[in-house]
């Protein structure tokens, strides 16, 4: 019995999601009184690696095969596998995100296990293995009972705050056996923004909406998310009408964001909107409309023009540094 | 080509959420249900395909009587027939066995679904049925053409989209804009009635999650509104008192 964490990485690092992971399984392990793993796959310089020790997990398993570099579903789903065998693992962790969701799908049915996703607190194992995950996009919550032998959590970002220590890990080199047949689906291209901070993973997003009137007014915005080392996000209609590319949509049918900080600007605050950045721990609202919905949702309002607010804000925040 | 896609029978979203039974069931009372808006959109691009390859588009909904209205509407929208699998979908992993169960029987070249459901939203049913029947999975697709027997794509990831490519039989997770949006056609509504809907019973009850209990977030506190010409002192509150700067 042990506990298996599968660890994400980006641009050469570990994802904030993954650290958070990272302390969450440790500290599953220790409620278990059993030992965590982690797991990466592809290749990952030393002192990355050693921020898993770091987050407090003692061992990890490195496949530094050039093969799995570039993250794929089925690959990844059977090396995981191969490790949880290797470790007899009985609970697996993973932070929730595109590749987690995919890879814990596949990986739950071919290990049989009861998967709990969007998960938001430790487990309560007083009475079996219940966790309590987030459900209606933000709406509610479920008291889940995850069943069978075998147990995979995926963890919703900023469910749990790891604590950095000084601890290290034994790095153990680890080579799954993976069959061409898991490479069947073919990338031909990638089109992706570098150097920003990707919004799923960002602690302070700057949105906007249709108030901000059109794409050439994004500037104010951007300077702002700048001096705060924040992502970028919109609501449905500006990506509708392509002011803004459609992976910075949050909401309902868009990306579901729980950051420390949340700032809207020119957003009503529709219920749709609503569901996609309601976990986000506290929300400022901008808008000239005093009557705009999202104030009843906000823990901060600023009822003004937001083409004299936000550029007095981003003076405000770089003078305070 | 044969085209199946799963629907879900989800709350309008814009629903107010709420629990009876002493927390253990939804408050369906006054709760208009919809087609998932993922799983519309699945619908609308396998319609799109259907036209395009002279095929077919099945239906399969797993859910209760109560989700028939919903079948009907995407009958309305051109799927061909459909079937539903009577039991409640509680569990995505009884979920995806029910729908593999379906594929095995029937060998459908492409199986669409929404990227997630808007009730639970797992994202897992996709990723579980593929693996039930070794094909592909892929999820959150953009966009979907077939060209022969590859099928080309765009998919969502964090900061961008990836264009694969994948030989068909395969499993997506679908969301928008991978088609315009359709709405049903007086002559869709009509013929929607005729066309076939067989129920079939689950082929197992096992189920590896179950809810105890459900419950609201605590309400929200009042907003602390900051006057429009002190708009600084906004960024001293999330120092200080939020803590979050």
């Amino acid at each position: 019995m042990s506990v298996l964490i599968f660890v994400e990485t980006a641009d050469g690092a570990i994802k904030k999601s993954s650290l958070e992971a990272i302390g969450y399984g440790a500290e599953v392990a220790k409620m278990t009184n059993t030992n965590a793993t982690a797991l990466v796959l592809g290749e990952l310089a030393a002192e990355e690696l050693q921020k898993i020790g770091n987050f407090g997990c003692k061992k990890v398993l490195h496949a530094a095969d050039k093969k799995l570099n570039e993250p794929g579903i089925q690959p990844y789903a059977t090396a995981i596998t191969e490790a949880v065998n290797k470790e007899n693992a009985n609970v697996i962790i993973l932070a929730k995100s595109s590749l987690g969701d995919a890879v814990a799908a596949r990986l739950s049915a071919k290990l049989k296990a009861g998967l709990a996703s969007n998960v938001i607190e430790l487990p309560n194992l007083s009475n079996g293995f219940i966790v309590k995950r987030s459900i209606y996009t933000g709406k509610a919550f479920a008291e889940t009972e995850v069943k069978g032998e075998k147990k995979i959590i995926a963890i919703k970002k900023n469910a749990f705050l790891p604590i950095e220590t000084t601890d290290q890990a034994t790095v153990e080199n680890f080579s799954p056996s993976i069959n061409d047949k898991d490479f069947s689906i073919k990338v031909t291209g990638v089109e992706k923004q570098t150097g920003d901070i990707l919004l799923p993973e960002a602690d302070i997003v700057v949105s906007g909406g249709r108030g901000l009137k059109g794409p050439e007014n994004w500037q104010m915005l951007l300077d702002l998310a700048k001096a705060l080392h924040a992502a970028t996000a919109c609501s449905k209609p500006v990506s509708d009408l392509d002011w803004r590319p459609h992976h910075e949509h949050v909401g309902q049918t868009g990306i579901k964001i729980s950051p420390n900080l949340y700032i809207a600007i020119g957003i009503s605050g529709a219920i749709q909107h609503l569901a996609g950045v309601n976990s986000s721990k506290v929300i400022v609202v901008i808008n000239k409309d005093p009557e705009a919905p999202f104030f009843k949702s906000a823990d901060y309002g600023i009822v003004g023009d937001a083409f004299d607010i936000v550029p007095r804000l981003t003076k405000a925040v770089l003078s305070s540094n | 080509m044969k085209i199946l896609v799963c629907i879900t029978c989800v709350p309008d979203t814009t629903a107010k959420i709420a629990f009876t039974d002493n927390d253990t069931k939804l408050n369906k009372a006054g709760i208009q249900f919809i087609v998932g808006p993922y799983d519309d959109y699945a619908l609308s691009r396998a319609i799109e395909l259907k036209e395009q390859f002279n095929g077919t588009v099945t239906l399969l909904n797993v859910g209760l009587s109560d989700s028939e209205p919903i079948i009907r509407k995407g009958l309305a929208l051109g799927a061909d027939d459909a079937i539903r699998v009577d039991a409640e979908p509680t569990d995505s992993y009884f979920v995806a066995q029910q729908i593999a169960e379906v594929c095995k029987q029937n060998n459908y070249d492409l199986i669409l679904m929404g990227r997630e459901s808007i009730d639970f939203n797992g994202g897992q049913v996709h990723g579980m049925v593929a693996e039930m029947l070794g094909i592909p999975s892929i999820s959150p697709v953009m966009k979907l053409d077939i060209d022969g027997t590859t099928a080309k794509m765009s998919r969502e990831i964090e900061g961008g989209k990836e264009n694969v490519e994948v030989s068909l039989p395969f499993v997506a997770g679908c969301q928008e804009p991978i088609a315009e949006w359709k709405i049903p056609n007086m002559r869709g509504i009509m013929s929607a009635k005729a066309k076939p809907l067989s129920v079939i019973k689950p082929t197992s009850e096992e189920v590896l999650t179950s809810v105890n209990k459900f419950q609201l977030p605590p309400p929200k506190g009042a907003v602390k509104m900051i006057p429009a010409e002190e708009a600084e002192k906004l960024i001293g509150l999330l120092k200080t008192e939020a803590k979050v700067l």
